[in-house]
This record gives structure tokens, sequence and C-alpha cells, in this order.
């Protein structure tokens, strides 16, 4: 019997009202709360801020208690909101050497002007599960705090410039493209390079980073600097004429130093990987920076041959949200296609079968004209 | 959860007529212009994020909801079905942010967005039809660099197209395309139709209706004005040939239509039925009064 696909609409509704129920989960627990996921989960926050490429702690949690903790779920309704919203115009640039730093560290110095300071890391924790954690209910004591560097800190990478050793960025003044308005297209922009890194997928910048440490696409960094902490948005509206601070944001700077052999018309150099994301990001800033210094291997007359070098490869794969949607498409029906691949598939065994009798036909038939002629 | 056609729950006060603002309208219009103004050319456009995900359709949502009026009739099908559930998540969606009147049937819709096939039905000068695009290259599969695939559409080169349909006829007898089948739009550039069987691909052929392609991930349209000549790619001595399964529909025995098969148990039973459910439910009407007169 025909089964009817009839009943769709109401398949949908049923489905998304258990989604909801399941969302839920055990109603004898309390529920989540949304400050509670923004207080207490707050990298997940970071992740989905810098993926959904929107600074808002409170919808991105939001997000993520609507997604039941699928990140790249979250990434994608925190964009989906994002590109509704009236734009007013570009903040000037923010000054990350005026950051109020939570956390700053450099593998290339032991000290520095500013200091190293660890801050809330993971780093040097041994990775044994805290069964204390278990028993909920305990305060804990909140930690020791040194005073934060104050005043600018300058960037590693400052210092070796003013030296000599570390490439100068080129500085253009002209307002840099913005994949969320124009398209990409190719050869793409530094500006925008950087701009679809640091929304891209935090697994796939952390693997194609990793890459070129095994060797494709080898850059032999350094980590210049990490820092991480708030920096003040300034905006200057046409009719004051002047930047006024709008806010703070939360952010994390890596800057990779690299090394370079020079050329003809360079000398020998450092250059830089560059890594800037939403929130408390380290694994994505630094994945974000080796990519960025692989990208720059045409411009620095380097063999392309890594998948990472591969502007067109990276650029056009990086973001979760464009990818999640077509691979997850193939949920979809296909029976029209599959359908039309059926009968081309039987067509063509069909002529495959017919010409093989054919074959054997002919040779049947030249064995008996050959016995015929023996008789 | 209240339900999703309960109009208090649409949760879309704040949002423009078809969703999108005027502005990004605007955008998506003068794209749509250019791609008419040089049918089968891929014009980049700044596609937005939408509410639906990328591969679900985002490329045909925008360019209908750019062209959308209050006084539109909108069908929506996805594998020549209006009730898929993809095609009714759609058709939803526009109802929940436009309001708009919609219909499953191909004659009353002014606009018709489709994903995977044409109505049987032949479409009108009034009506336009927004086909939902994956990926507009149709030379994707043979070079993926857009850089270059660019270069060649820019000079016309689409030997490697000619090649890789050459190969399939060397190897199989056959050219081995089934669907997405590459055609040639108003003589100049290659395009594709996005993956609608091969049988459908005569119907684009100086179609009276103005035919648009969204591709909301690769961010690009194009479009066939009205009558354009539209070619499938082949060989003198290896002509252009539609399939369609070799049966009669059973439920409205239309021997012309492109049909599904459709599995009915483990022991190879199986039957083929229209894909398009609106034309097979008006010729089950048509055959049953037929029978009562």
């Amino acid at each position: 019997m025909y089964v009817a696909v009839k009943g769709g609409g109401r398949a949908i509704s049923a489905a998304h009202a258990w989604l909801d129920e399941t969302r839920r989960g055990d109603t004898s627990l309390p529920e989540l709360t949304v400050a509670q996921v923004e207080q207490q989960m707050g990298l997940a926050v970071d992740r989905v801020m810098a993926e959904g490429s929107c600074h808002d702690r409170f919808l991105a949690a939001l997000a993520i208690k609507q997604a039941k903790g699928d990140l790249i779920e979250a990434a994608f309704l925190l964009r989906a909101y994002r590109t509704t919203l009236v734009r007013f115009g570009a903040s000037e640039p923010v000054e990350t050497s005026a950051m109020r730093l939570r956390r700053r560290v450099s593998a290339t110095y032991k000290d520095l002007p500013g200091g190293q300071v660890l801050g809330p890391t993971f780093d040097y924790t041994h990775r044994l599960l805290d069964f204390a954690l278990a028993a909920e209910g305990e305060a804990r004591g909140e930690g020791p705090q040194a005073p934060a560097p104050v005043g600018e800190v300058p960037r590693v990478t400052e210092l070796l410039a003013r030296e000599g050793l570390m490439q100068r960025e080129a500085t253009d003044d002209a307002e840099p493209g913005d994949l969320t308005r124009q398209p990409l297209a190719f050869p793409a922009a530094r500006p925008v390079r950087l701009q679809n890194l640091a929304r891209g997928d935090e697994g796939f910048l952390l693997a194609l980073g990793y890459s070129t440490q095994r060797g494709y696409g080898s850059n032999h960094p350094f980590v210049g600097e990490i820092r991480v902490g708030h920096v003040a948005v300034e905006f200057t509206p046409p009719e004051l004429g002047f930047a006024i601070e709008l806010g703070e944001i939360a952010i994390t700077e890596c800057q990779m130093v690299n090394q370079f052999k020079g050329s003809r018309t360079e000398p020998a150099q450092f250059t830089r990987g560059y890594g800037l994301v939403f929130g408390h990001g380290e694994r994505r800033a630094m994945g974000m920076a080796l990519v960025d210094r692989a990208l720059r291997a045409e411009e620095l007359g380097e063999d392309i041959a890594a998948p990472a070098q591969d502007a067109e490869f990276v650029l056009y794969h990086s973001d979760n949200i464009e990818a999640t949607g077509f691979v997850e498409h193939l949920k979809l029906p296909h029976y029209v296609d599959f359908q039309s691949e059926l009968e081309n598939l039987r067509t063509i065994r069909r002529s495959a079968v017919a010409a093989e009798a054919a074959r054997d036909g002919m040779a049947e038939a030249a064995r008996d004209g050959t016995a015929e002629a023996a008789e | 959860m209240t339900g999703i056609d309960d109009p208090r729950a649409s949760g879309t006060e704040g949002y423009n007529f078809a969703y999108l603002d005027e502005a990004t309208k605007r955008m998506i219009r003068r794209a749509i212009l250019k791609a008419v103004a040089i049918p089968g050319h891929q014009i980049p456009f700044g596609a937005r994020e939408m509410p639906l995900p990328y591969g679900w359709g985002t490329g045909g949502i925008q360019v209908t909801a750019a062209i959308l009026g209050p006084a539109d009739v909108l069908k929506v099908i996805d594998q020549g079905a209006d009730d898929t559930t993809n095609a009714i998540s759609i058709r939803r969606f526009f109802t929940r942010v436009a309001g708009v009147a919609t219909t499953e049937s191909t004659a009353e819709a002014s606009i018709i967005q489709t994903r995977h096939r044409i109505p049987e039905k032949a479409l009108r000068e009034d009506q336009v039809i927004v086909y939902q695009v994956p990926q507009p290259e149709p030379l994707s599969k043979l070079e993926p660099r857009r850089a270059e695939t660019e270069r060649l559409h820019a000079l016309a080169d689409y030997g490697l197209m000619h090649v890789r349909l050459y190969e399939d006829i060397a190897r199989l007898g056959h050219i081995a395309k089934a669907y997405d089948y590459p055609v040639m739009v108003n003589g100049r550039y290659l395009m594709s139709p996005s993956p609608i069987p091969a049988f459908d691909n005569p119907k684009m052929d100086r179609m009276p209706a103005l035919q648009l392609f969204g591709a909301g991930r690769e961010k690009r349209i194009y479009a066939i004005p009205p009558y354009t000549p539209v070619r499938s790619l082949d060989f003198e001595d290896h002509p252009f040939r539609p399939i369609r399964a070799p049966h009669a529909c059973a439920l409205c025995g239309s021997t012309e239509s492109y049909l599904d098969e459709v599995l009915t148990d483990d022991a190879g039973g199986r039957m083929f039925v229209c894909s398009d459910t609106d034309y097979c439910g008006e010729r089950q009407v048509a055959v049953a009064q037929e029978a009562a007169e």
C-alpha cells in the first residue's frame, strides 16, 4: 500500500514539543537559569559569542540553554539574531596595549614590561576529576589576586618591531571588508581573512593550526604573547566628531612570532600570525594565529603546498554554521534525484548485460562456425 | 509550547514584512536585476544568515522574500510535493513573517519556490519560479576553486564539462548524469539547473515564467528571463534524453509525469507514483469525475 506522507505539519509540531520536553529534562530538578549558564559555563558562552559573531553574554547563554548545550546550534541561533540588528556604524580600532588584563603570558621572554600574569587558566592543573565539585552547595573562597598591571602594556611584537626584527604590518585607513555584507571573493584581503577566522569553527582552526606544526606548511611559531582581558570600544558619532566610549568587550589576543628567511627585497626578520577572538578563547586565538600566518604564504613568497596555506580551502570551510547546514541538509528528502540515479544505473546495467550477451552470442556463433568447418 | 501556527506565538512583531529588512531586500533585488540582465551568470550577493539552516533553502527563501508582495500567492514544493516536511516549514515561515496566502495549486500560485523539481503543469508569464540551489557552480565537481571557475566562465571555456560527459559515453555508453544536468543558457553561460532530474530540463527552455535561482550558503543568485533558450549539453550522436521510470503512476495513471519509486514491502514490492502531488491529485479527481459520468 502507498504510505501517504500527509501529516508532516503535525509531525513537525509534535517533534518540536518533544524537543522542548527533552530540553527541560527531569522536572523534579530545578530549571537551569540563563544567569547560571552565563556565570558557570563561561567558556561555552565565550565560544558561542565568537562563533556566533556577537558579543553578548546574556544572548549567548540563552542560546546555549535553548540549544540544550549544542554550541554550534547556539552559535547559529545567535547569528540568525545578529543578522537582523541595525548597524549604525563602525567602531574605532580597539587598542589592545591598553587592555585591562586578566592574563598575559609570553613564551619568548622570561620577563618583560608588564610582566607575566598567569590569570585564570587550566594550564598546569592536573586533569583529575574533582569529586568535591559533585558535592554541590560548597562555597569556594575567592582566590588570592595580585594587582593587575596598570597603564599601557606594550606588545611583544611591538618591542621586536622597534628593533627592526619584526615585520611591520601594512597600515591601511580604508574601511576593511565585511563578510557579513559582501560575499567572500578571491584573492581575499587579510582583514577579510581574519574576520573569517575569528568566527571560524574552533575545531577547524585547531586542526589546521596543528597541521602546520606537524609539517603541513610549517612556519616555526613562538607564542610572542597571549593576552586576555577587556578593551574599551569607542565610537565616533558623525554629529559629535570625537570618539566616545560605548563600553568594554572581553577578548583574547594571540601574536605568534614566526621565522622568515628573508627574500631578495627584504632582510631576514620575524613575521606575525595574528589571532583575536571574543571572550576567553586561547585555543581558538592560537589556532587562528597559526592559520593566519600560513595564509600569508603567497604574500611572503612561500610555496603553497599545505591545506592551511590554501586560502580558498580554508576560508570556504571554516564556518561551522555553513558547514553544519550543508552536511545536515543530506537528511532532507532526495527522492527525486535518487530516483533518477536509480533509473540511470538500471539503464547502464541493462545495456552492459545486453552487450555481454551479444558478445557471448558472437563467440558461440564463431565456435559453431569453426566446428562446422571442421566437419 | 504553543503551536507554530498560533499568531500570538509567532514572535515576529519586531520583524519587517517577509523577515528581511528593506535595505537587504534592495540589495537582493539589485542582484536579481543583474542576474536577469545576464542570463545564467552567477551574481555574488551578500546572503544573510537566515533563521533556517544553510543548505535548507536559505537562498530560495531570500529571493522569495525579496520579490514577495502582500498580494502574492505562494506555493512551496520539495521533491515536487507540497507536504514534504521542509516545504511545510518554509511555507509556514512565510505565513508567519509575511502573512501571504499560500496554495498547493500550481495554477493559483504567483510565486513557486521549489527544491529539486519543476511542476508538471506548464508555467505562465505571470508566474515566477524560485529554485533552491545547493551548489550554483556547474563546474564545481571538476574544478573546486571559484577563482578558476570564474575565469572559465569569463572565457566560456567549458571543455572540462564536455570531456566529462564524453568520458561517461566512452566508459558506460551513456551520459551518467541523471540530475543537476548542466545546461547552456542563451548560448553563453553554462549553468546548474539545481538538482532537478534531467527529466525536468526541457521545461526550462523558453519557459514563459521568470526563473530565479538562489544559493544562500554559496552566496550567488542567477536567473533565466522568460522565453530564454536553455539547452541541455549533449552530442550530435548522443542527444540529451530525459529519464523517467518506465511506468504509469499507480494513483493517476500518468505515463508522462516524473515518478517516485515507493517500496511497499521487503520482498521487492514497489510502486511508482507522481512526484508532483498537485498534478497527481488533479488527475485523480478528473479520472474519478470521468468514471462517474
